[in-house]
């Protein structure tokens, strides 16, 4: 077989991925949608503000309601004391940029 | 059908001199398939918390009124309500009780909060699944809490919340109101914070200049803040995902750079060599775009797949040390992939393009010189 025809069936093999990759997500999504919902029921049902991504700094469990003097929670590139400090950027309300 | 023909004969013979330097060309090849693999794994994995914030959060509370004594939060009195709920436009205020406790018995920390509407019995808890996977003792079905002022009390275990639930209340710790007090020492007549049900969405940033007015030192944050947050602080172009991606780029730089500024001398004769053949520079040109073409999209496509699986099937497992940070408690939670042919087209033009346009460059520079100047050099 030709390299040319090798290299081009790998490519549509590999486009196909491509594809099996966006079909998947769509998959996933619809049939997420339950667990979303009952994700969505809890945080109405609580009022949850955040996602429970990281549990180590109060500040990064609860960004929304972080206040602005939380230590080391300057900017961005700031010397962190908890790494998912570094991770996480600053809420844009807490810059300063507020919606009302 | 000609002109298939000879991209065909063009490509078969690019792939030939590609493998004659394998060695290069595969090393080549897995450097910028991993540069690719780590810009999109980030773009992956931000994409889908920012989904799930966005699909989620919505039904958050309307607004949140926080009390801020010298900077940091405080303790809301009760009485605050009334003021608040005066407000023409306020539905409801509720105020709600929650706060941080550090667990010393597996060092993690967990959130408790008190809800009313589960009508949950003095002396009996909810934990989240995240919580109950690092119990030590899970066995007996109770949980010590030290309070405040140095007592334990032991807490019953009634329910662990379905894992499904790990992304919103992984280390969550449901109680009775009289326990948390108990706890914590809160005062009667105080509350962590207070949420308000607002009747018409566009009222909120009156209703949240009214209440700054009213009571100076609250600070309300409405959902479309917290919504914003989530958009912000997971977007890929900021924190620390920026610098994954800058080192990533400059190595793609360095990469196409080193392309741009010229030809091996290998290289130049083997130009030189098809031109005294016959060769057109158009040819070679062509001859170098499908080398260009050959090298960044198996590398584009085998990256982007790659990446796509660590998000979605490890989840993420390369990350998670930097994720997990010191956090005892982890959620496991299983993302839902929020791909989006921006993203995709962003990571195509950023890598495939480039090193296409850099490979061209140097050839057609070559190419466009007399064979037997180029062949003597």
């Amino acid at each position: 077989m030709r390299k040319c025809n090798v290299f081009l069936v790998c490519m549509v093999i590999a486009l196909m991925g491509v594809v099996l990759m966006v079909v998947h997500s769509s998959v996933l999504k619809a049939s997420e949608k339950v667990r979303r919902d009952a994700r969505g029921d809890w945080v109405a049902k609580l009022g949850l503000s955040d996602l429970c991504l990281f549990t180590d700094a109060r500040y990064t469990r609860h960004p929304v309601m972080a206040d602005v003097h939380t230590p080391f929670q300057d900017y961005p590139l700031a010397f962190e004391h908890f790494p998912s400090g570094s991770i996480i950027g600053v809420p844009p309300h807490l810059r300063g940029e507020r919606s009302w | 059908m000609r002109w298939f023909e000879k991209q065909k004969n063009i490509l078969d013979f690019t792939l030939s001199a590609l493998w004659r330097r394998k060695g290069k060309n595969i090393t080549l090849v897995s450097v910028y398939a991993f540069v690719v693999f780590l810009v999109a794994s980030v773009v992956f994995l931000t994409g889908a918390v920012k989904g799930e914030a966005e699909r989620v959060l919505v039904e958050a509370p309307d607004m949140m009124v926080q009390r801020l004594v010298a900077g940091r939060h405080d303790y809301i009195p009760l009485s605050y309500m009334k003021t608040i709920g005066d407000i023409r436009g306020v539905q409801n205020v509720k105020s709600r009780l929650w706060g941080y406790y550090f667990d010393q018995t597996n060092s993690a920390n967990y959130t408790l909060m008190v809800n009313d509407e589960l009508d949950i019995q003095p002396g009996s808890i909810l934990i989240g699944s995240g919580v109950a996977r690092n119990l030590l003792v899970k066995e007996t079905g109770s949980l010590p809490f030290r309070t405040y002022d140095g007592s334990y009390v032991f807490m019953k275990i009634e329910r662990v919340l379905d894992e499904a639930l790990d992304l919103v209340a992984a280390d969550l710790i449901l109680l009775n109101g009289g326990d948390f007090r108990r706890i914590f020492l809160t005062p009667e007549g105080q509350a962590t914070d207070l949420v308000l049900k607002v009747k018409n969405p566009r009222e909120m940033p009156t209703i949240a200049r009214k209440i700054v007015a009213l009571l100076p030192d609250t600070r309300p944050i409405l959902r479309e803040e917290i919504l914003r947050t989530y958009d912000a602080v997971f977007e890929w172009r900021g924190g620390l995902s920026i610098l994954v991606l800058s080192g990533a780029f400059l190595a793609f730089l360095i990469l196409a750079w080193d392309k741009a500024t010229g030809l091996s001398a290998e290289e130049r004769r083997e130009i030189g060599i098809l031109k005294g053949i016959g060769w057109e520079t158009s040819d070679i040109l062509q001859l170098k775009f499908w080398e260009g073409v050959a090298v960044s999209f198996t590398a584009f496509l085998a990256g982007l797949l790659l990446a796509y699986v660590h998000v979605f099937f490890t989840p993420a497992v390369l990350f998670e040390p930097a994720i997990k940070g010191w956090s005892v408690l982890y959620p496991r939670f299983q993302l839902t992939p929020h791909l989006s042919v921006y993203h995709v087209s962003t990571l195509f033009f950023l890598t495939v393009v480039p090193y296409t346009v850099s490979t061209i460059l140097p050839s057609w520079r070559a190419a466009s010189i007399d064979p037997d100047i180029v062949m003597r050099a």
